[in-house]
């Protein structure tokens, strides 16, 4: 049976993992290298690079740190932060990453997501939407999360799958940073909507929040996570413990 | 030496990077002079069946590994590259593969549970077939890597191991020196590396 996988997110500027904190065994913790290394020894069934940088010469180095990690840690990998064009997948492809993820990129340019599918495949090609309630409706929101774009979220997600998208991230605005725990409602529409993966975003504070995300919505493939992995709030080998000890099937 | 056969399907970077891990001596190669001097080759490949099985028979390399193979030198086939191993393809069509093994691809559609999700994407335990000289360091149950829409049947004298997705899919294939995971090694942590560690020791 296929495991739920547990998904760790570091944004990296300039080449160093921004809000690394403390952890026994790392010596640098803001090394994406060093961090992806030690998350995959505990068990991390994926890993996602999130380039927030802007200038051309960091995304240069940007990609020599992805390069680094591909040919040092041997899981999968996606990409995602400033991916606009078809250019943009090969330039990560080439370094390592097996999937990208596209967010405003999709937003902007409609076909970019069927254009990627076609050169790379489905499976390469991850939507990511930041969503949030605005009057009761689900809304697309573009920049980061600081723009509305109007659009109905269900839907817009829906087409991207339409178009090729092989995976869905859904990063609810609405929990994300709250620590209350994943958005439920919002998960359970885009599940019903779509028959690829999906992977839940925003809201996870401890271990207890991902046992509720897989036995009330066994329809959720993925949980994806940032700072309570990086300040050490959660442990991955004791969130794996704690999946299958629940009955939730977890690669340990 | 173990040469990556590069034929223009895929990134190879990762499976190039994995094998150099293991400390193997590893290159990827399009020259037939390479898969000749080879001590094991691997034969990688993702996207579609009949764009890849066209690609490797315009190069002239399906000569040349037929040749290599029926003389005994291990091969190993990864994703794609052990689908083309088969007899025939049923994606979009129909479409002749190296032959090499006893079977056929075939979609998941229609033959996995409605409510699971095609491609059948993440991770899934072995199980456990037959003895095979790629898991002398794993054991049934560890967990591998699938990316597929599409999976081999009617292969019964080589299939090795399954992973259960509502039905038993072929996750591997061995039959004398031939190899294949329909996973990848390269992607399934320490895992996929002891199975590359095995494979580079035959």
């Amino acid at each position: 049976m296929i495991t739920k996988r547990i998904i760790p997110c570091l944004d990296v500027r300039n080449g160093r993992v921004v809000k690394g904190v403390n952890f026994e065994g790392i010596s640098d913790v803001a090394s994406p290298v060093e961090l992806a290394k030690f998350y995959t020894e505990q068990g991390a069934d994926e890993l996602v690079f999130y380039d927030i940088t802007a200038s051309f010469e960091e995304r240069a180095l940007f990609t020599d740190i992805l390069r680094e990690t591909a040919s040092q840690v041997f899981i999968p990998l996606t990409v995602g932060g400033g991916i606009n064009s078809v250019e943009d997948f090969d330039r990560v492809l080439k370094c390592g990453a097996d999937k990208v993820s596209v967010n405003s990129g999709a937003i902007r340019n409609p076909s970019l997501i069927y254009e990627a599918a076609k050169l790379y495949g489905d499976q390469c090609v991850v939507i990511s939407a930041d969503v949030k309630r605005v009057d009761g409706v689900f809304r697309v929101f573009a920049k980061g999360g600081r723009e509305n774009t109007g659009m109905e979220a269900v839907e817009w997600i829906k087409n991207c799958v339409n178009n090729g998208a092989g995976e869905v991230v859904l990063n609810s605005i609405d929990t994300d940073g709250v620590k209350g725990g994943f958005d439920l409602e919002m998960l359970d529409k885009v599940c019903s909507a779509v028959n690829v993966p999906v992977i839940a975003s925003g809201g996870a504070g401890k271990i207890e929040d991902f046992i509720t995300l897989f036995k009330t919505l066994p329809k959720v493939d993925a949980g994806l996570a940032a700072s309570i992995f990086h300040f050490g709030e959660v442990r991955i080998t004791d969130l794996k413990q704690a999946m299958r000890e629940a009955g939730i099937p977890a690669r340990v | 030496m173990t040469v990556i056969i590069d034929y223009g399907v895929g990134n190879l970077f990762s499976l190039l990077c994995s094998l150099k891990a293991i400390g193997e001596d590893a290159k990827v190669s399009s020259d037939p002079e390479d898969l000749r001097s080879a001590d094991r080759l691997i034969l990688p490949g993702v996207g579609a069946f009949e764009d890849a099985a066209k690609k490797l028979r315009e190069s002239g390399l399906d000569t040349v590994l037929r040749e290599e193979v029926a003389k005994g030198k291990p091969l190993l086939g990864i994703c794609l590259g052990m689908q083309l191993l088969f007899e025939k393809s049923y994606e979009y069509g129909e479409h002749e593969g190296l032959g090499l093994l006893k079977g056929k691809i075939v979609p998941m559609k229609g033959v996995i549970d409605e409510s699971l999700k095609i491609p059948h994407i993440g991770w899934n335990p072995l199980l456990f077939k037959k003895d095979c000289p790629i898991f002398r360091y794993i054991k049934e149950g560890d967990c591998v890597y699938f990316v597929h829409s599409y999976y081999a049947t009617d292969c019964d004298d080589s299939i090795v191991a399954t992973a259960e997705y509502s039905k038993e899919l072929t996750a591997a294939v061995n039959k004398d020196n031939i190899f294949g995971c329909q996973f990848h090694p390269e992607k399934s942590g320490a895992v996929g590396l002891s199975i590359l560690r095995a494979f580079c020791e035959l």
